[in-house]
């Protein structure tokens, strides 16, 4: 028992706190609230920092803290705390979210300069913050629930920032529903754990997987996995993330590039002694990584907004790291690596979106960039370091850690290893094309830059930034409060793979947590890492040879089928509007249809028959009292029959 | 005798009704304010029983006993356990906030007041105080109701609560109306009477089971049938105990409302004003499922088991078809209402999962359903009283011009879609997790609920709140202190107990032990435990 | 002498109140027959009272009376009040009450 223990309540109730303050504050805080909100969440990094010292200073067994706090949910046979569990892994991720968070923080003070709900953009991504270390300090799996859901109300509140643009409000209704599809998973999962287990802490649940069936622990992982779809955008509830990037760019660089979308992958590696137990639903997991890595790379290939296209390429990244998480221990410490890297890179990508974005009255379509590379310098050159990185390029942080997935996943033998190996080396060469592409169309070539349009015409513009109808675009370098976090996450992009790799480094911090064992790929390493070169070669040529030779049209040609298909996100939406939507729609119009006429129609049926029945019986109530009389009499005659019938019987 | 403080506890707001009512017609605020005060009052006596609960003592506390009516043997008895002081503390807890946030609900209409301003000197009409006194009334009615542990007592103030009900719903209605005011008076006389007969039916079925029961126990003292039952002295044929349930099940099922007798509901919830619909559902709904908790359970053990089955699949509708039918409204209030008979699925399914975990979230979700439905309710009569309508087409981008408004219309909204870290969560939980732990296929449809909760919820949200603002929403402006201070308490509470329920478990897991052992049934054992 | 020649005197006079009831319409008549059956009814308690050889029966038949001639006060003024109205004391024409 040591004192930092109690340090680790300090990392979520900052930020919390910071959430607290300036959604609470009022608009006082208006002129002061982005300056709280960093503060808060650096000091949140700084808490985290002291703990990875105090961490790093003991033996790799004795690393994992735990503090207690109180009994959540105090109710016969169920257990749930309040608890935090701070090991090797949660102190990667803890690193990884304040880090990049407070980097982001300090960006979004540039970004959203102009914005009169300033304030409130902080007060959401110190919520967020909050529920992502929530959701990495849990001890439990309910805990981390609520630090899951909690993360997906940030992320709604914040896609949704802009809410008057009904596009907007859309997009993050859209996410909420999609994510709560995944939670159902989880909440189920939790519910199988809570009978087959009696508790649903960690601790207890992955030390006991020995001793249950496979069936269930199958049924566990699938359950999970649901989860991990949702939160992390694989197929087959991966089409919130496309309409997501309708959030403000820092959002997008911080939730949807580097931190929430990874909890998926945080979550099977967490529960790998369930997985490990459960091989089916481990290939499970396999496939469906496999399956995004292609789905995401073919989408960001055919799109035209620069973050649709960075999306995409999200999506296919995270399916790595799933893909990884399912190749079992000889994977899970690579996925984490090539998470941490991808949090680098792919933030600094979008941050240099974003860049380009603000110089550019908000255009998104990067067929209307091109050649900006003269007049935002170091924004070019930090995409580029990202680009890089991403891409794999050797010596690069992308190269280490993606280079040793799909080496995992030639080493998972068998067909399935060579299937997954081969899709994950497909994967590079898209990869490096849609990369390319957005690198070539921005950034090179010639100016396409278009005036800025109609405001009412199309409400995509962000508010708070003036656009005069029919200006053309001043490209120019931003603010330093935005370039400082692109220039420190592009140290990240480059370094950060070479480091974990130095001496295994990475891999053996993990090691405690999640297991490791060296995977034995049937062909040398070497001929895989040559082979991912040339795949990332091959990409790249390709690329270079459509957008870098050619001049490119600022109206997007028609296109292949199957361009036209990835541009809707390969009909994704199109089938869930008619299956769902429209399904769903007529299911609920005809219910209401059936609860008036039907359920409440039985009711006034009834109603209805007795009224009737008793405008027949009054005709009986003449008013002559004679009638009444004979009535009389004719009753109490039948009566007295009645008795004397009874009697002599 | 030691001082009988519960009978003070539901006698004070009947006084405080009286004192309303007699009023004069001038004194229109003072009879608010009075209201209001002994409301506060009345929180003040429940605050003090929940003090004086001892959460391991006995099974009723604080208990009072007279005799009534001596040749029926009815008595005067009450007495509260563990889910019993919970729902009273709701009780009271809620009342200051429908009075104040129906604080000019029932002032005379500006333009029916410039039309008769002599009939209404004439007759002296003075809705005012009426309205208040009748919300008092009925609190008087549901704290007691809560607390009889008299079976006959019980039923007559099941039934008497109707009658100032009728007239809240039938008297006052929302001002907001699609139609003209006669078409609006001629909904309004069909809700309550509506709400009034499916509710008299029920209690009808309901008092014959009563009188069955007198016949077959010879008492209507819950204390004497527990004595009678655990001598094994009380005989009761199998059929009989099924009727009987049958009876009392009916009632409550159609005050809970339990699908297919919800179609009152949404009628009288539409209908009625703001504060009437949460009083409606947050307090006196709560009865019926406090009943079947109580009664059906305690008297009908076996009965209750033999019905499981039927009932489960009857909460697994509600859950589905009320989520599902919420989406489907146009009608804010509307929407509510069906997204509440959704709640009371879950709430009836976490009685009869028959566990610990099912039985203590059943308890917890009727505390925090009022509390979450309050705020949610409450927040939309504030906003339909701004724009003069219910349909929820007629908003769109109130965020912008009223943003309290708006995030406290998301928060309760969040609370009703369950949200961790907000209580509702809790209670749902717990009643999943009981559930899964006896039928785990119930338990998985139930979970449907969550996402379509998340559906109707974000699409209210989306629709009336987000978006380009509307013509007719631009200058609204946002929430007063006085509604302020109606959302503000309700909201820290949804948190607190959110983050913290313990004071509230730690008061209904007795209770509920006291239940499980009465059906006699035991929570089933994890299958690593169970294979040890 | 035999006390069911009481009892089928009785019988004969309830008859033939009742029948008056039933047929006729003048409501001065029906009347008189209501008192005719309400006396036959008297005469049976008074008869059994004998048989039996206990006065519960007598005590009863005073009861009737005291009950008759309150009824006789009302009905009469209502039938007063229904002639001076109507200028008529059938009973067919007061049939009003009807839903």
């Amino acid at each position: 028992m040591t004192n930092s223990e109690n340090l680790i309540a300090l990392l979520v109730a900052a930020p919390l706190l910071g959430a607290v303050v300036l959604l609470c504050g009022g608009r006082r805080l208006d002129r002061s609230g982005h300056w709280i909100g960093t503060l808060f969440a650096a000091a949140s990094f700084v808490v985290g920092a002291v703990l990875f010292v105090d961490m790093l200073g003991k033996g790799a067994d004795e690393r994992a803290m735990h503090q207690s706090l109180y009994d959540w949910i105090p109710v016969e046979g169920f257990q749930a705390d309040v608890a935090f569990q701070l090991d090797q892994l949660s102190m990667t991720f803890v690193l990884l979210i304040t880090g990049v968070g407070s980097l982001i923080h300090v960006y979004s003070i540039g970004y959203m300069e102009h914005d009169e709900r300033r304030r409130r953009f902080f007060g959401y991504l110190n919520l967020f913050l909050a529920a992502m270390l929530l959701l990495v300090l849990a001890d439990n799996y309910l805990l981390l629930y609520v630090g899951w859901e909690g993360v997906g109300l940030a992320s709604y509140l914040l896609i949704g920032f802009w809410q008057h643009k009904p596009s907007a409000a859309t997009a993050a209704k859209k996410a909420f529903l999609v994510n709560r599809v995944g939670d159902m998973g989880l909440s189920i999962a939790i519910m199988l754990m809570f009978t087959t287990f009696g508790t649903f802490t960690f601790g207890p649940v992955l030390e006991a997987t020995g001793e249950t069936s496979e069936g269930t622990l199958t049924a566990i992982g699938l359950l999970l996995l649901l989860a991990a779809c949702g939160k992390s955008a694989q197929v087959p509830l991966q089409s919130w993330l496309g309409d997501a990037m309708e959030g403000p760019t820092p959002v997008s660089a911080l939730i949807h590039a580097a931190t929430m979308v990874t909890a998926g992958v945080y979550l099977i590696t967490r529960s790998g002694a369930i997985f490990n137990a459960a091989p089916d639903a481990q290939l499970a997991v396999a496939v469906v990584g496999a399956v995004t890595l292609i789905f995401g790379a073919i989408v960001g290939c055919a799109k035209d907004d620069i973050k649709k296209a960075l999306a995409g390429s999200t999506m296919s990244q995270i399916g790595y790291m799933i893909l990884a998480a399912g190749l079992g221990p000889i994977g899970y410490a690579f996925a984490i690596m090539h998470l941490v890297t991808h949090g680098f890179f792919k933030a600094g990508l979008f941050l240099g979106a974003g860049s380009v974005m603000h110089g550019m009255n908000d255009e998104v379509d990067m067929r209307k960039y091109g050649g900006l590379r003269k007049y935002m310098p170091i924004t070019f050159v930090t995409f580029g370091l990202g680009y890089l990185a991403i891409i794999g390029f050797p010596g690069l942080s992308g190269f280490f850690s993606k280079d040793k997935i799909i080496e995992a996943a030639f080493a998972k033998g068998g067909t399935e290893g060579w299937i997954l190996g081969c899709t994950a080396l497909l994967g590079a060469a898209i990869t490096a094309y849609y990369m390319t592409r957005v690198m070539l169309l921005t950034f090179f070539g010639e100016k396409r830059w278009q005036p800025a349009p109609d405001p009412d015409k199309a409400p995509s513009v962000e508010p708070g930034i003036e656009v005069h109808p029919g200006e053309m675009p001043h490209p120019h370098e931003s603010p330093k409060s935005m370039t400082i976090p692109m220039v420190v996450l592009a140290f990240g992009s480059v370094f950060a793979g070479g480091l974990f790799s130095l001496n295994d480094s990475f891999v053996n911090w993990l090691k405690p947590v999640t297991e490791f064992e060296h995977g034995h790929p049937p062909i040398s390493a070497t001929v895989i890492t040559s082979a991912t070169v040339v795949a990332l070669v091959i990409g790249l040529g390709i690329a270079y040879v459509q957008y870098g030779r050619r001049p490119v049209p600022t109206l997007a040609p028609r296109g292949s089928l199957l361009t036209r298909a990835a541009r809707r996100d390969l009909l994704q939406d199109d089938f869930n509007h008619v299956v769902l939507v429209r399904g769903g729609e007529h299911l609920t119009r005809s219910l209401v249809y059936v609860d008036h006429t039907l359920v409440d129609g039985v009711v006034n049926g009834t109603a209805a028959s007795f009224g009737g029945l008793s405008g027949r019986l009054r005709k009986l109530q003449n008013g002559y009292a004679r009638t009444y009389a004979v009535s009389m009499f004719g009753g109490t005659a039948v009566l007295i029959a009645a008795t004397l019938l009874m009697r002599a019987v | 005798m030691s001082f009988p403080l519960l009978t003070v506890t539901a006698a004070l707001p009947a006084i405080g009704a009286i004192a309303t009512a007699a009023v004069p017609a001038a004194g229109r605020t003072a009879a608010k304010w009075l209201a209001l005060l002994f409301s506060l009052g009345t929180l003040v006596l429940a605050a003090v029983v929940l003090v004086r609960f001892e959460p391991g003592g006995d099974r009723y506390q604080l208990t009072e006993s007279h005799a009534w009516i001596k040749d029926f043997g009815v008595r005067y008895e009450l007495g509260v356990d563990g889910i019993g002081v919970a729902l009273l503390a709701l009780t009271a807890l809620l009342i200051p906030f429908v009075i104040l946030a129906g604080w000019h609900d029932a002032d005379p209409s500006p333009a029916s007041a410039g039309d008769t301003p002599v009939e209404t000197k004439k007759y002296r009409w003075r809705p005012t105080q009426g309205f208040f006194a009748l919300i008092l009334a009925v609190e008087a009615m549901v704290i007691l109701s809560f607390e009889a542990t008299d079976v006959f007592l019980f039923y007559i103030l099941f039934e008497a609560m109707l009658i100032p009900m009728y007239f809240l719903i039938g008297g006052f209605g929302d001002r907001a109306h699609a139609g003209s005011d006669e078409n609006a008076s001629a909904q309004r006389s069909y809700a309550a009477v509506k709400f009034l007969l499916y509710n008299l039916v029920g209690g009808l079925i309901m008092l014959a089971a009563v009188i069955g029961l007198y016949v077959v126990a010879g008492s209507f003292s819950l204390n004497e049938i527990a004595e009678a039952r655990a001598a094994g002295t009380l005989d009761m044929a199998t059929n009989t105990e099924r009727l009987l349930f049958l009876g009392f099940f009916f009632a409550f099922a159609v005050k809970a409302p339990l699908w297919p007798l919800h179609t009152w509901l949404p009628n009288a919830m539409g209908e009625a004003t703001a504060p009437v619909a949460v009083l409606i559902t947050a307090v006196v709904d709560k009865v019926g499922t406090f009943a079947m908790l109580r009664y059906c359970l305690q008297l009908f053990p076996e009965a209750s088991k033999w019905a499981t089955p039927v009932i489960l699949v009857l909460a697994l509708i509600s859950i589905v078809y009320g989520a599902l039918l919420a989406v489907g409204q146009r009608d804010i209030k509307r929407l509510v209402a069906y997204a509440s008979i959704s709640h009371f699925g879950f709430i009836i399914l976490g009685i009869f999962a028959m566990t610990s975990q099912g039985q203590s979230g059943a308890t917890l979700y009727m505390v925090n359903h009022g509390i979450s439905t309050a705020a949610l309710m409450l927040v939309a009569g504030f906003l339909i009283s701004r724009r003069g309508s219910r349909l929820i087409a007629d908003y769109g981008g109130v965020q912008k011009v009223a943003p309290v408004l708006a995030g406290t219309f998301l928060i309760g909204g969040l609370a009703t879609l369950s949200l961790p870290g907000l209580a509702p969560f809790v209670s749902e939980f717990l009643v999943l997790v009981g559930t899964f732990a006896r039928y785990p296929v119930a338990g998985i449809i139930a979970t449907f609920g969550i996402v379509l909760a998340a559906l109707y919820t974000l699409v209210l949200y989306q629709r009336t709140m987000t978006g380009p603002v509307k013509a007719e929403v631009r200058g609204m402006p946002d929430l007063k202190v006085r509604e302020l201070a109606v959302v503000a308490p309700l909201i820290a509470l949804l948190l607190f107990l959110g983050v913290f329920p313990k004071p509230l478990t730690d008061i209904v897991n007795p209770a509920v032990e006291h239940t499980m052992s009465d059906v006699q049934k035991k929570d089933p054992k994890p299958e690593v435990e169970a294979a040890k | 002498m035999n006390p069911v020649n009481y009892l089928y005197l009785a019988a004969l006079l309830f008859t033939i109140g009742a029948a008056g009831v039933l047929i006729r319409r003048n409501a001065i008549v029906v009347f008189m027959c209501i008192e005719l059956m309400l006396n036959a009814c008297n005469l049976t308690f008074v008869a059994f009272s004998r048989m039996h050889g206990n006065l519960d029966g007598q005590i009863i038949a005073f009861f009737t009376m005291v009950v008759a001639a309150a009824e006789v006060v009302v009905g009469l003024a209502i039938i007063v009040l229904l002639f001076r109205s109507r200028h008529s004391a059938s009973v067919d024409d007061a049939s009003l009450m009807k839903l």
